[in-house]
């Protein structure tokens, strides 16, 4: 699964103006370091383009002002159970505290986890099964009611109803040692959850899982440990007045068009030492027309666009040609891929040297242009982005304008030698997928190989074509235009979902081709490892097997150009979101 | 006339009912012909993490296996007496007119289509007022002036306002106006009629002058042309050989007549208008009808596409039945037919 | 002095393709009490001659010289504000097709009350009453009911009636009926002739009609002109253009006269060809392409305008024929025929 990124403009703009920027490297940053307030120091009077990369950006202390936010369309929800969105996760920690947080720091810094509601990281026993965490004191609500372990309990458990709650991801259904007659808190609310969540006192929490991770720190920071008051909870409509743990609450929720956040009376800046809490206000305003964002973010009228994906080609255009505002853009990495997905149900590309044919004949160069060039993203060479734990540059594949000896080898050793015909889908409504498509069909004639191009809108690409198996395979789909972003950005936060066959249900599917038991294997084998790095080289691993059983063909690793607001302060890319940090921004007056 | 307006009435009802049927076949009945399964359509409404248990659930919960005209009468039973759905904690009753549930924001369709009705009702309002205004006076002025400066110039302007659309004029505007010069709101500003009229004003000034434009270009062709005509009437030297005052032969016998099918048009575009200004309140950001529908679409949220549907089917259906009863009123000769 | 005279009026319109010459000279007088008939073609000039007089025509494009004599102004030179003010009071028109020339959207009451009340400040009421009176007066039956109804829902000939009491409604001293009768059917068409007859000896007005059809002003008019081709080509009582007839184009329009005792459609003489352009009128004679007795001319009828020359007492004539030739022709050939 991944946090869904807005990609009406993640399929817009992109841009390396040269630089390149952070690049990869497997840095692993080890587990969070002891205790909050690891904020790095600003280095002072860092500008110009990528300023905000690696450094805080304008910053600054000074509190006030309000901090005008806005989106082009609405995302799933507000509620910290019920979202699975990036630059939700990222917004949300503004008004929800979940036990533990990513530190807000410029670049990979962003993706150590500190601890928030919770005094410390989880501390691991019974061979990383068992999970402990201590509540810091005197927590409240905007009420002023104070928050106790049992609301983050009860946070957990209600947003396992995924029937009501159905946009967040299921983790903690997967991993929660969950009593077998437990429904949901709605259904079930006598049956004892002690064996999956034990809050001995009002302070401690402990999570059982039914098999060990030694990475559950990220699982306590999702959004589903941000606590909810029982007495407070209804259902779905929560969304309507979630009760603020963090240092602002809702003021105005007119769903679908504008929030509006004030100033928590309740929450106490001593207990929590990583939210600066600078504006007085926040002002986020839904549906905003993608061009005129950009431009009101140009003007000044607007400071951040919160979808975090970069601005649109008109804007794009503006950048490149106007210095002054080249300097007030970043232009980082994403956690996220662009790929073709070789379906190997249907005969020949159930033989891998047909697969590998495929991706030979590829023109790979085309495939970045069709994705809109260098400026978009770097040819990928695997399935996992550089920036993730774990990568390592593959070498597997030649990266040119495609390899028709090496392809018309594979197809003689697959039994083809005069190619053959298969489907590929797309998204219609995505001009840079058809474009893909278009490129694929060219390259793959020369070599024989005969595509017929099925585009399918976005809104049913998954669950009622390419993603339901039962199609694919009755109407012959080879290949599939596909793309992923991280959860978070580790190896199991990107990979997991897309890897893991066992993954593959009826329709609804993201991993179209990944059906490999070693695979599956390896990640079970991820799961176990304790050690960050040894667990980082298995994901590594997992990357090269799907690479060398071409069960995909890697197109770009996605480049997101952003722009930074006029009189913002404390503004820099995080490394867990790519995009701006949401919890240490703030207004000059 | 007391029968002419009866029988407007029963057919503007039999319209009603008629684009309902026509909507919910369109997205209920057409996709399970193309082969979509109940659980297909429960799929856009789960999560991305749902088991099959979940999509059958929520899937049996939408009432999805039941036959269409089951479901059709379900919501029809709902705009009448309303309709109930299960939110989780409890049970929410979606009172009459229930025109439907989101599945995606878990809202009642109807509250939401009120809460946006006064944008767009703003925005056609002043914007209708403006292009009428700025339309009629500069296609008579041209018709008057035929073949003038003020003529040739007015024409071409009006062809490039008939071929811009507004979110490309809508945009230029603001980048220009409200970005570069400062003087007017930016995009996404609109503040309520009954909190600060003249706050209003200001922030719906940009999107009515655009949306203006474009129908003031139609408007000024279709005057000047009804105009011309109506000048050459024999009616008209009739007035003249009164002795009447040449502007009271303009105002009182030119406009009458050459107006008359432009309050026809003017009716039916104000009740689309209603029906939502799609690419203006999108260009502007404006959460009116008509970003609530284009948000709906791009969500596939069928109960909000077909409320927005039919409220736009209603304001339509009475922009015709109000322009057929005005016309009645306008000109004597309809009343006898 | 005469009550209207006209000194060589001309009215031209310039357009992209030449100038259209629609009145090019023409002069003539009337009393009051007396009735002109102007009779001609479509296109020969009559029209626009009648909203010439009436002022209708400036402001426009065309071009105007000459006089216009009514009650001792001139009009050519008014300024248009004041001949406006006399258009309807001191000079009114009564047009053909009184469907499309009234406004479908207003009463036929308004429409009169509306005519009655740029000329004489009274109060709608007054007006209104005034209304029922003029439409009483030209015979509309229960005028008071009939005062409230749209243009549409009246008979033809009541709507000739109604546009007749329209124009009367401020007591004219000038009327001028152009083609009064010909969208009616032939009984309506004698009522309202005989309507207009019985008005205006009541009103003393001077009455101009102008129309196609000699047969409509044989009874009415004192005098008669035909136009053709924006000229006079002859002028003469009404005697001496049915009796002595000197033009051979007149001789073809007495030909062309519907008779009770004959088909309609059958013309004893019929006129070859078509009405001139008046953007390139013919050389010479401008009628002599279709005249029948061009060849006795010598060749002048298509080289010389012939000047219009009194031939007796008032009878105006413009022909090449000599006087006598024209009686020769008309008393040996053409007068038999017709009352054969």
């Amino acid at each position: 699964m991944k946090k869904k990124a807005l990609v009406v403009s993640a399929a817009g703009a992109v841009l390396a103006l040269g630089l390149s920027a952070c690049g990869g490297g497997g840095t692993s940053t080890p587990a969070a370091t002891e205790g909050g307030g690891s904020t790095s120091a600003p280095s002072a009077g860092a500008a110009g383009f990528n300023a905000g990369l690696e450094n805080v950006t304008n910053p600054s202390d000074a509190k006030g002002g309000t901090l005008k936010m806005a989106v082009t369309e609405d995302w799933d929800s507000i509620d910290p159970g019920d979202t699975y969105y990036g630059m939700s996760w990222n917004l949300l920690r503004i008004y929800g505290r979940p036990l533990v947080t990513y530190n807000p720091a410029p670049g990979a810094k962003g993706r150590e986890l500190v601890p928030d509601l919770a005094e410390s990281l989880g501390v691991s026993s019974d061979e990383g099964k068992t999970w402990t965490y201590k509540l810091r004191a005197g927590l409240k609500y905007e009420d002023g009611s104070p928050i106790t372990s049992k609301d983050v309990k009860y946070a957990v458990l209600r947003q396992l109803d995924k029937e009501t709650f159905v946009n967040g991801p299921t983790y903690f259904n997967d991993w929660l040692d969950l009593p077998k007659d437990f429904k949901s808190v709605y259904k079930t609310p006598d049956v004892n959850t002690d064996s999956a969540i034990e809050t001995p006192d009002d302070q401690t929490i402990v999570f059982h899982l039914n098999k060990p991770y030694s990475g559950f720190d990220n699982f306590a920071a999702l959004p589903a440990t941000v606590p909810v008051p029982q007495a407070k909870d209804t259902g779905i409509k929560y969304r309507d007045h979630v009760m603020a743990s963090g240092p602002y609450m809702f003021e105005t929720v007119e769903q679908g068009s504008r929030y509006v956040l004030v100033r928590n009376p309740n929450w106490d800046p001593a207990t929590d030492p990583i939210r600066k809490a600078l504006p007085d206000k926040y002002e986020i305003s839904l549906g905003v027309e993608a061009n005129d964002l950009d431009n009101r973010i140009i003007a000044g009228d607007l400071h951040v666009d919160i979808a975090g994906t970069g601005v649109q080609p008109a804007a794009l255009g503006s950048i490149q040609a106007d210095p002054a505002l080249r300097e007030r853009a970043d232009n980082p990495v994403s956690a996220r891929t662009w790929y073709i997905s070789i379906l190997n149900d249907n005969p020949p590309l159930d033989n891998v040297e047909c697969r590998k044919a495929v991706i030979y004949a590829a023109d790979r160069v085309g495939l970045q242009n069709a994705y809109g060039g260098q400026l978009a993203g770097d040819i990928a060479t695997s399935l996992m982005p550089s920036g993730i734990g774990g990568w390592k540059k593959l070498d597997l594949y030649p990266t040119g304008s495609g390899d028709e000896a090496k392809a018309k080898e594979a197809l003689t050793a697959c039994g083809q030698p005069n190619g053959f015909e298969t489907t590929m889908t797309f998204r219609s409504d995505r001009p840079k997928e058809q474009a893909a498509a278009e490129s694929m069909q060219q390259a793959l004639a020369k070599v024989g190989i005969k595509l017929t191009l099925k585009g399918f809108p976005t809104s049913e690409y998954f669950t009622a074509y390419a993603g339901k198996p039962a199609y694919t395979k009755a109407n012959g789909i080879g290949l599939a235009t596909n793309g992923w972003g991280a959860d978070w950005n580790d190896g199991f936060g990107f990979l997991s979902q897309i890897v893991d066959s066992r993954t593959i249900r009826e329709a609804g599917n993201y991993n179209l081709s990944v059906k490999d038991p070693a695979i599956d294997a390896l990640v079970d084998k991820a799961f176990g490892t304790s050690e960050t790095a040894a667990r980082d080289a298995v994901w590594g691993e997992i990357d090269q097997k799907v690479m060398e059983g071409a069960y995909v063909l890697p197109a770009v690793y996605a480049k997101g150009l952003l722009l930074r607001g006029k009189g913002v302060t404390n503004q820099f890319v995080t490394g867990a979101f790519d995009m701006y940090d949401y919890l240490a921004l703030g207004v000059q007056q | 006339m007391v029968t002419y307006i009866i029988r407007r009435l029963i057919g503007a009802l039999a319209m009603l009912f008629v684009v309902s049927a026509v909507t919910f076949s369109i997205f209920f009945v057409v996709p399970r012909l193309a082969g979509v399964t109940p659980d297909d359509m429960a799929n856009r409404y789960v999560g991305r993490a749902a088991t099959a248990a979940n999509v059958q659930a929520t899937a049996q919960k939408l009432g999805l296996y039941d036959p269409v005209v089951v479901q059709y009468g379900r919501w029809v039973k709902g705009v009448f007496v309303g309709s109930e759905y299960d939110y989780g904690a409890g049970v929410e009753h979606c009172p009459a007119p229930c025109l439907g549930y989101s599945f995606v924001t878990k809202q009642p369709v109807w509250p939401d289509l009120v809460d946006r009705l006064p944008v767009t009702l703003s925005l056609a309002a002043g914007a209708s007022v403006i292009w009428l205004v700025i339309g009629v006076s500069v296609g008579v002025l041209s018709a008057l002036k035929r073949r003038s400066i003020f003529d040739r110039g007015a024409m071409i302007i009006a062809l490039a306002g008939v071929s811009l659309p507004p979110f490309f004029t809508g945009l230029v505007a603001l980048s220009l106006l409200s970005y570069g010069l400062g003087i007017t709101a930016p995009g996404g500003a609109y503040v309520p009629l009954s909190e600060n009229p003249a706050q209003w004003a200001y922030s719906l000034i940009l999107p009515w002058l655009t949306l203006a434009f474009l129908n003031a270009a139609a408007y000024a062709r279709l005057t000047r042309a009804g105009m011309l005509d109506t000048m050459g009437e024999d009616y008209i030297r009739t007035a003249r050989a009164k002795g009447l005052k040449e502007s009271k032969v303009i105002g009182k016998h030119g406009l009458r007549a050459a107006l008359t099918p432009i309050v026809t048009i003017f009716g039916l575009d104000v009740g689309i208008l209603v029906g939502g200004a799609i690419l203006t309140e999108n260009a502007f950001s404006l959460q009116g009808l008509g970003k609530y529908a284009t948000t709906a679409i791009a969500a596939n949220d069928l109960p909000k596409i077909m409320g927005f549907t039919m409220l736009a089917a209603f304001f339509i259906v009475v922009a015709n039945l109000i322009v057929d009863l005005l016309y009645a009123v306008v000109d004597p000769r309809v009343r006898l037919s | 002095m005469t009550f209207l005279q006209l000194n060589d009026l001309k009215i031209h319109f310039p357009t992209d393709d030449g100038l259209v010459r629609s009145v090019d000279g023409l002069s003539f007088q009337l009393e009051r009490g007396k009735t002109l008939g102007i009779v001609g073609e479509s296109g020969s000039g009559k029209s626009v001659t009648s909203l010439g007089i009436l002022g209708l025509h400036k402001g426009g494009r065309a071009k105007i010289s000459g006089e216009i004599w009514l009650d001792g102004e001139e009009l050519v030179s008014a300024s248009p504000e004041h001949v406006r003010s006399l258009r309807g009071k001191k000079m009114a028109m009564i047009f053909q097709d009184p469907l499309s020339a009234m406004h479908p959207y207003y009463t036929v009451g308004d429409q009169i009350i509306e005519a009655y009340r740029i000329h004489n400040n009274v109060s709608k009421k007054v007006a209104k009453k005034h209304a029922i009176d003029m439409l009483g007066r030209v015979g509309i039956p229960q005028p008071d009911r009939r005062v409230d109804s749209y243009p549409h829902e009246f008979s033809g000939g009541m709507r000739q009636r109604a546009m007749i009491a329209m124009a009367l409604s401020c007591d004219p001293e000038l009327l001028i009926a152009d083609e009064p009768t010909t969208a009616l059917d032939v009984t309506v068409q004698a009522q309202i002739l005989d309507l207009m007859r019985d008005l205006q000896r009541d009103f003393n007005a001077a009455l101009i009609i102008i129309t196609h059809d000699l047969g409509v002003v044989a009874e009415l008019s004192d005098d008669i002109l035909v136009m053709y081709g924006g000229k006079c080509i002859e002028y003469g009582s009404a005697d001496d253009i049915f009796e002595r007839p000197e033009h051979p184009y007149t001789w073809g329009l007495l030909g062309s006269m519907p008779r009770l005792d004959r088909e309609v459609t059958e013309r004893l003489l019929p006129i070859k060809g078509s009405p001139p352009s008046l953007i390139n009128v013919p050389s010479g004679c401008a009628f002599h392409p279709r005249c029948a007795f061009e060849p006795r001319t010598g060749g002048k009828g298509s080289t010389l305008v012939p000047d219009l020359v009194e031939t007796e007492g008032g009878h105006l004539v413009r022909c090449h024929l000599s006087r006598e030739e024209r009686r020769d022709i008309w008393a040996t050939e053409i007068k038999p025929k017709l009352e054969s």
